[in-house]
């Protein structure tokens, strides 16, 4: 029999806010437990919450980005549930009216394009985190992230495959980043993902019983979890065992590779939501979109078009720089220094992207001013060093911070183009490997592909090639005469 | 010159005219209030010491010629589910026997910037009316946290006013209803009253519910305006006898009184009990004996140690408050109740609404029914009322409607000072 399978994700993104949603506390992240509270965000009584402007302007600007309506008036609701990492015992979220319905995503995934519906976006607080101490037999409670602000960005269940999952989460979280809406740090939380999936027959529209997964905290764990969970339904329902597919939440184990159950259905929380009576109506009007969609940064699918026709570039290069915002905003400055498009793309391509993975650093984090680069490139472009010392000049540059010229004066870099000089070395080689002489002049032509590895030798790498070259040809021709 | 017998005002202006001190002042209170307070129990904690020491700090500003606030050396007494600042604050509950706030109320705040001085705490319900009344404060700041449905000042010979919604920042009011607690004075006449009001009125950032309708009015220079003209409206088959005097004294005043049949019903009732409970319910929920408060000593498990601290630490009367709101709130009955309620609210708060596009000013029926139908109503649709001692009635008016209240009640107030109280 053949399956289809249907997944839907609920992407929770921290909003890029310098405070948090209802008080004036910092959202950075790496403080001390408890640092970034004060008695609103510790819900101590009497405080009330005021919602943070900015945060709005945010989900709007998501709404835009991802092809939503923007309700007009929205509120915040309460849901109520009682857990010490939830100081007020309700988290102010959306839940009867978010400010963002519909919308969409276009995603391209093993060759097929395909636009996957969104069915909301709402705004709410983050809770705090509690940290067991099993051999005190304690717990500790940190309110740093309570009050946070996050969007919940929620699916229909639009999506086919873990690999259309996959791609869809990378093409919205490229888009927030672009948005300028949340920094989606998976490793730090900033950018979470839970994942609905149910396997139907082919050709039948309603839907299954569908599980819930959590814990999946990179593209990687997504796949696998979707991956496994995908063939423990596929195998119940080829053991006509369907019924042992229950509504539950599963929590992907990364290290077992497996998923568990967490609660059933039955479980669950009536959460007994209502509007805040705290909080009044969020009115957002037509001048404040305006002002939005006015200052929308370019979003990936128009930049990989701009990069395409402006710097002619492969498409596969385009996805993985423009892939990046800093990364592509890294090649767009470096090309305004000067560079040569496809040299450029070839740095990123190559030697930057390469020590970024080895040095574990983010797009944002390269070392090197886009400027030094560029000067780094015109001076291998002019020939005054060769290519595999321009190499060792961007390690250095990489590592330590410095500019390209004082790492090429100290380390003696500096391509040898004078022609006495290279005559000199070229000399001396000749002088040193008669044999290598005597057999060109019989006819093997490879002895002059090994001198000149003698020449480049010599030199320590600095020989012009070209012109070395050009000198050698001359004097093993003579040589021959 | 005693200044048990003067007004607030009174006290300030003697203050600053050196007539006595501000520590004096606090002094001559405390004894009254260490004569009296073993009849009356209207204080769980007095501030003693941060009394005088703000006292000493008025007096200073005076002996330099400082400019002082409208409230300078007043004693106020706070009722104690307003925060302040380093004081506990218990709402006297058990659940609250050791909450020291780290902040003061936003109403607070204001007071103290008007420098008034903190006397004390007073205990729940109608505590805050008896210590004015026995003369332990002459301002105190009283809040019926979710809207209890007492008339406390018309008991206890104060007046007594509930500000419109969102007049008065809640911030720093341990919250039970949301929708309806307010905070508002209490005081001896009218006009200390209206001192208190000015002094903690206004835009709260804070408070979302406030800064939607900030208004700063100056309603002392309009007060003794007087009624002329002004049409007040007495709901149907309420002109009892208690209320037959006051309204003779409106009319002789020059205002209309005129009869309303009031569509008000029984309904208002249910669902301000629907909307009140729910709300209790989810804001009584951060008492979990997690990070403040009482917590129980015996348990295994998380869950235990909050089912365990919220039943040792809660008294019954709230227990059945959140069993309600929480039946309300659940997704099985939430738009058989909640919601509906909600309609409900919306409706009466047009029909109330209505009545003032005709009439400036109503005065609230007597009978006990019907009474505690508008007691519902103010509470639902958050108009000012004020309480007086001589009637049995509230002056209610439309939303910011104070000053209109003020003008009628201090008109009565000076009717009734110059004639015999005792002819009502
Ligand atoms: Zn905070």
């Amino acid at each position: 029999m053949s399956f289809e399978t249907v997944i839907g994700l609920e992407i929770h993104a921290e909003l890029d806010t310098k405070s948090k949603l209802f008080c004036s506390c910092p959202t950075e992240f790496g403080a001390n437990p408890n640092e970034n509270t004060c008695p609103i965000c510790l819900g101590i009584p009497g405080t009330l919450p005021a919602l943070n402007a900015k945060a709005v302007t945010l989900v709007v600007k998501a709404g835009l980005i991802l092809n939503c309506e923007i309700n007009k008036e929205s509120h915040m609701d309460r849901k109520n549930y009682f857990y010490p990492d939830l100081p007020k015992a309700y988290q102010i979220t959306q839940y009867y009216t978010p400010v963002c319905k519909g919308g969409y995503v276009d995603i391209e995934a093993a060759g097929v394009s395909r636009r996957i519906r969104l069915n909301r976006i709402h705004m709410e607080e983050d809770a705090g985190k509690l940290i067991h101490l099993e051999a005190d037999g304690v717990s500790l409670i940190d309110y740093n992230r309570a009050g946070i602000p996050l969007i919940e960005i929620v699916t229909e269940p639009d999506l086919r495959s873990p690999e259309e999952a996959v791609a869809f989460l990378i093409a919205l979280k490229s888009m927030l980043e672009y948005g300028e809406i949340s920094d989606c740090r998976m490793e730090q939380g900033s950018l979470r993902c839970d994942a609905n999936i149910s396997l139907r027959k082919k050709g039948q529209n309603a839907l299954n019983t569908r599980v819930e997964l959590k814990n999946l905290n990179s593209f990687k764990e997504l796949k696998k979890a979707l991956e496994y969970e995908e063939k423990r339904q596929k195998k119940l329902y080829t053991l006509k065992e369907e019924d042992k597919i229950v509504q539950e939440t599963r929590r992907w184990e990364a290290v077992k590779e497996e998923t568990i159950p967490m609660r059933s259905k039955e479980d669950a929380d009536d959460y007994r939501y209502f509007p805040d009576p705290d909080l009044g109506p969020i009115i957002i009007n037509d001048t404040l979109i305006r002002e939005i969609k006015k200052n929308l940064p370019e979003m990936p699918v128009i930049r990989k078009k701009r990069f395409r026709e402006l710097y002619g570039l492969k498409n596969k290069d385009i996805d993985i720089i423009v892939g990046y915002k800093a990364l592509s905003e890294y090649y767009e400055a470096l090309v305004s220094c000067g560079a040569e498009p496809k040299v450029g793309a070839k740095w990123i391509l190559g030697s930057i992207l390469k020590l970024l993975n080895e040095k574990g650093l983010k797009a944002e984090q390269i070392p090197i001013p886009p400027e030094e680069l560029g000067k780094l490139i015109e001076i291998i472009e002019e020939g005054k060093i060769s290519i595999t010392a321009g190499q060792e000049v961007f390690s250095e540059m990489f590592r330590t911070g410095k500019d390209a010229e004082n790492i090429i004066k100290e380390k003696g870099l500096s391509q040898i183009s004078n022609r006495l000089e290279l005559e000199r070395i070229i000399n001396s080689v000749l002088s040193n490997n008669p044999q290598s002489l005597s057999d060109y002049a019989a006819g093997k032509k490879q002895a002059a592909v090994f001198l000149m590895g003698q020449i480049m030798k010599a030199s320590k790498g600095r020989a012009n090639p070209q012109l070395a070259n050009e000198i050698l040809d001359e004097r093993l021709k003579k040589g021959l005469l | 010159m005693n200044p048990l017998e003067m007004t607030a005002f009174e006290i300030r202006r003697e203050i600053i005219e050196k007539q006595f001190s501000a520590k004096e002042v606090i002094t001559t209170f405390l004894e009254r209030i260490y004569e009296k307070e073993p009849l009356i129990g209207g204080f769980l904690t007095l501030c003693r010491e941060e009394a005088l020491a703000r006292a000493e700090r008025i007096d200073k500003k005076i002996s330099r010629n400082e400019q002082v606030g409208s409230l300078a050396g007043v004693p106020i007494a706070i009722k104690d589910n307003i925060c302040t600042d380093g004081i506990r604050t218990t709402c006297a509950s058990k659940m609250l026997h050791d909450f020291i706030p780290p902040y003061d109320a936003t109403a607070v705040k204001k007071l103290k910037e008007a420098d008034g001085i903190i006397i004390g705490k007073t205990n729940m319900d109608e505590f805050a009316a008896a210590v004015v009344s026995a003369g332990m404060a002459p301002i105190a700041l009283d809040s019926d946290a979710g809207g209890s449905m007492r008339q406390p000042a018309s008991f206890c010979d104060v007046v007594s006013l509930k500000p419109t919604y969102g007049l008065v920042s809640r911030f720093g009011l341990i919250a039970l209803s949301s929708s309806m607690d307010r905070i508002g004075p209490v005081a001896g006449n009218i006009k200390d009253c209206v001192i208190t009001l000015e002094a903690m009125q206004g835009e709260d950032r804070l408070d979302s519910t406030s800064v939607r309708h900030s208004i700063k009015e100056d309603y002392m220079s309009t007060i003794e305006n007087g009624i002329k003209g002004m049409r007040i409206a007495v709901p149907d088959g309420e002109t009892a006898f208690s209320l037959k005097s006051c309204i003779e004294k409106f009319k002789e005043m020059g205002a209309s009184v005129e009869d309303i049949s009031f569509p008000m019903t029984e309904e208002a009732l249910s669902a301000y009990y629907i909307i009140s409970s729910a709300e209790a319910a989810s804001n009584l929920g951060r008492f979990d004996g997690i990070k403040y408060g009482y917590r129980a000593e015996d348990f295994r498990s998380v869950d235990e140690l909050i089912e365990r601290s919220r039943s040792e630490g809660f008294g019954e009367e709230i227990k059945k408050k959140i069993i309600l709101g929480t039946l309300v709130l659940s997704s099985k009955y939430y738009d058989a109740y909640y919601n509906k309620a909600q309609k409900l609210r919306r409706k009466i708060k047009e029909q109330f609404l209505r009545v003032f596009e005709d009439y400036d000013l109503v005065l609230s029926p007597v009978s006990p029914v019907l009474s505690d139908i508008y007691t519902a109503s103010i509470h639902l649709t958050g108009v000012p009322a004020l309480s007086m001692p001589w009637i049995e009635s509230r002056i209610i008016g439309p939303h910011y409607g104070e000053g209109k209240i003020f003008k009628a009640a201090y008109a009565l107030e000076q009717e009734l000072k110059e004639g015999n109280k005792n002819e009502l």
